[in-house]
């Protein structure tokens, strides 16, 4: 038998200390007020984080507004470029320390975040460097104007990629930031905080502060911030909304997803299954684009159906720190919850659930990669967000049907087509509801592409010169 | 040991449109999909007791290749020697499964094996190019087998699989089956060469690999090691994908055999992680995968001793061939 033997990763590679302040004006305050951060695969405690109360968002904001008004406004674009490259360096220097405090964080496994967050992280920097000193090319006519203090609030899922996705933006188009990681994850958010310090980015451009959504609620409230950049769930894109209607602070929402990934008979079969595998199971499932509904057309359901079960009987779920760990934990204890109350939604409404044959380890929160077949439109496994390895699977017999069932969604922000037929790809695309369509491939991440969703994912951009433009006056 | 009706699996009687017909039925191959998770698997960590294990099971799976207008009968004892006792240093090296040869040397390379029970395999059918009528083709075939040879490997007609005429190909490997059958009514085990790289896309290897399956060879091998491009991992995986299906299909049970380029243990753990996670568990032996190599054997040989004696020797400490 080949079975793999443990290949983990050093542990020690990352030194986490026992307890962090909020990262305000180029400092760390001093810890107050705390609570615990875990490793959700082992439940170990990683660090003592504080919990950001009003004087502390204050405090961020007046800190960055400083920042926005004496330094970071009068520095030309190149100079803020140079500091963007800067921090993309020390990023790749110290790729290997972020992958583990990450894998350590979140629970995903370290092959993720060793080949996938941690080189996007540092592409995004790179990408957004770039652009700093362009901004009179960005279609804004010349010398487009920042908006001066922006609140980003980050989910969880990706935490330092989200991290990347917000902060090179607006730091290249001019703005100084206060942005507040999740609370399950705040670790690689505060190591971030020390690449500011190293890259020596004047203080108050990027302030860092933890805590719950109460803390996120401030931040969006604080009267001397001018944008909000939030990715999450809808409920709080939502609230969110109501929070700052009737001000002028703009905003742009990433929120949630239910993606279709369409196969049609004419794919390449064995590529699709990987495809669908990646869609889904990438992250845990962990991802607001992934590809939790797949619709295959009816003639060829039986076959990819066999093929994927076979596929998933070879992930390997487990101790997210062995580098041939596929599957990590769930990030929580509430989400795992959340993952299993709505697959026996789904086979009380008459699913059929399936899960290959894999150990579950005694600690820490895990869910087995399953499929559920036999649903339709109308069940709940369907219509809502899972945000777990979970995947619901429907059948369609002709192109139309598959459109009408992919675009019966509350959602709208990916979709993945499945054929060798390139004209088909291209009137698919044109008929999804999705604001990213993925061919013969699924979830694929670019700094020069932009992200964002219709209907209830959200608005706005994230990404290439449309990420850019959230930044900047004149545009969202 | 089951067997298929080839017009059962073409659902027609065998006919040149029929075949083209089947095989342009199968699903395409996507270059991107293939490579990107041929790529993935590259990235698994085999370390320790798996690590020693994989290596072991690579010698156990090696076809040692020797295949030079310059070879010798001199030459092909050395290798045979070396095959016996890979390495003299260590007596639990395992031994690789065959010697690989040109038909004339399978005599010399019998003598040399005496009553070994590593086979030896001859290369045959106009090895590599394959231009040649069939009557030569299965006369190469009969000489071979005659001199004792226990493995036939044989190569595709490319020209009439690239123009189209898949019957001529389909026949072409029944008749060196055919000609595989020792007096006693044996048979020698008969490899079939797709020659990939002159194939050159992945739809071209799925559809060589279905026109070669059909007529139940015991394997399909990807190259002769003499065009520039040989072995790769994700020609492999999309041949391993092949036979998979194949034995959901019919029950009949295909080896893979990749050969050319495959050069160091770390690339040959790779293509045992794509074994393992394409066609499973059950192509992990010498009976349904090979590794057809010349330089490989050495390179494992130093990993091995690395893993014993935990530091790495040198390549004066293995033997030259």
């Amino acid at each position: 038998m080949f079975d793999y033997s443990p290949a983990p990763e050093s542990k020690d590679l990352v030194k986490f200390q026992a307890s962090y302040g909020h990262f305000i004006g180029g400092k760390f305050t001093k810890p107050a007020n705390t609570f615990s951060t875990i490793n959700p695969a082992t439940e170990q405690v990683l660090a003592e984080i504080s919990h950001g109360t009003a004087k502390d968002v204050d405090s961020a904001v007046k800190a960055a507004r400083n920042a926005y008004e004496k330094t970071w406004s009068k520095l030309d674009g190149a100079t803020r470029g140079k500091y963007l490259y800067r921090i993309a360096r020390i990023i790749q220097e110290r790729s290997r320390e972020l992958a583990v405090a990450e894998t350590l964080n979140n629970g995903k496994p370290i092959k993720e975040t060793r080949d996938a967050d941690i080189p996007l992280v540092a592409s995004w920097f790179f990408y957004y460097a770039g652009w700093a000193d362009k901004l009179d090319y960005a279609g804004l006519g010349a010398n487009p104007k920042a908006h001066g203090v922006v609140s980003q609030i980050v989910p969880w899922n990706f935490p330092l990629m989200m991290l990347a996705w917000k902060i090179a933006p607006a730091l290249a188009a001019g703005n100084t930031v206060v942005l507040k990681p999740a609370e399950t994850t705040p670790l690689t958010a505060l190591l971030f905080a020390e690449i500011c310090q190293q890259a020596e980015l004047p203080d108050g451009v990027v302030n860092i502060v933890t805590g719950f959504g109460d803390t996120g609620a401030m931040m969006v409230g604080h009267p001397d911030v001018n944008k909000v950049a939030f990715t999450g769930s809808t409920d709080v894109g939502r609230i969110i909304a109501k929070q700052i209607a009737g001000t002028d602070k703009k905003a742009t929402l990433e929120l949630g997803g239910k993606a279709a990934n369409i196969v049609f008979e004419d794919a390449a079969l064995d590529q699709a299954v990987e495809g669908i595998v990646n869609g889904i199971f990438f992250n845990q499932g962990h991802v607001c684009c992934a590809g939790s509904r797949l619709l295959v057309q009816e003639s060829v359901h039986d076959v990819v159906i066999k093929k994927l079960k076979a596929r998933m009987e070879n992930i390997r779920l487990g101790d997210p720190m062995d580098k041939n760990t596929d599957i990590g934990a769930i990030n929580s204890k509430e989400q795992l919850t959340k993952i299993d109350r709505l697959v026996k939604q789904g086979v009380k409404e008459g699913g059929q659930a399936w899960a290959p044959s894999c150990a579950i380890p005694k600690n820490g929160f895990w869910y087995a990669p399953t499929i559920i077949t036999g649903v339709s439109p109308a069940n709940t496994v369907v219509r809502e967000e899972i945000f777990g390895p979970v995947l619901s699977v429907m059948t369609f017999r002709t192109p139309a049907e598959a459109v009408a069932k992919a675009n019966n969604s509350q959602y709208g922000l990916s979709a993945g087509v499945w054929t060798e037929k390139g004209s088909r790809i291209l009137k698919m695309a044109d008929q999804l509801n999705a604001g990213v369509v993925w061919a013969n491939t699924f979830n694929q991440f670019d700094p020069a592409s932009p992200f964002g969703g219709f209907k209830e994912s959200g608005y706005g951009r994230e990404g290439g010169r449309h990420g850019l433009l959230s930044y900047l006056k004149g545009s969202n | 040991m089951p067997t298929i009706e080839p017009e059962a699996v073409v659902g027609s009687r065998i006919t040149n449109q029929s075949l083209s017909r089947w095989l342009h039925s199968l699903p395409g191959v996507d270059k991107v999909g293939l490579e990107a998770r041929t790529a993935s698997l590259g990235t698994r960590s085999i370390k320790t007791a798996s690590k020693a294990w994989a290596l072991d099971m690579a010698i156990k799976m090696m076809d040692l290749t020797t295949l030079e207008g310059a070879d010798t009968k001199e030459r092909v004892r050395s290798l045979c020697l070396k095959a016996i006792t890979p390495d003299p240093t260590d007596l639990t090296t395992p031994q690789p499964a065959a010697i690989c040869v040109y038909g004339d040397m399978v005599k010399h390379a019998k003598e040399a094996l005496g009553k070994n029970k590593i086979h030896v395999a001859a290369v045959a059918t106009a090895f590599p190019s394959g231009r040649a009528s069939l009557p030569v083709k299965i006369a190469d075939t009969k000489d071979a087998v005659n001199a004792g040879a226990d493995e036939i490997d044989m190569v595709i007609d490319r020209g009439a699989f690239l123009s189209g005429n898949y019957l001529e190909v389909y026949k072409q490997i029944l008749a060196v089956k055919a000609a595989c059958v020792r007096k006693d009514g044996t048979r020698a085990h008969l490899k079939v060469i797709l020659e990939t790289g002159e194939l050159e896309t992945y739809d071209n290897i799925r559809r060589a690999s279905y026109l070669a399956m059909l007529a139940s060879p015991d394997f399909i091998k990807t190259s002769t090691g003499k065009v520039s491009i040989n072995a790769t991992l994700p020609i492999t995986l999309l041949m391993l994908q092949a036979v998979k299906d194949w034995y959901d299909q019919t029950k009949i049970q295909i080896g893979v055999k990749p050969a050319g380029g495959i050069r160091t243990a770390k690339d040959a753990i790779k293509y045992l992680v794509v074994v393992k996670e394409t066609a499973g568990e059950e192509w992990l032996t010498p009976k349904y995968f090979r590794f057809g190599a010349s330089s490989l054997l050495n390179d494992v040989l130093m990993q091995r001793q690395k893993l014993t004696t935990g530091h790495y020797s040198g390549r004066d400490y293995v033997s030259v061939d």
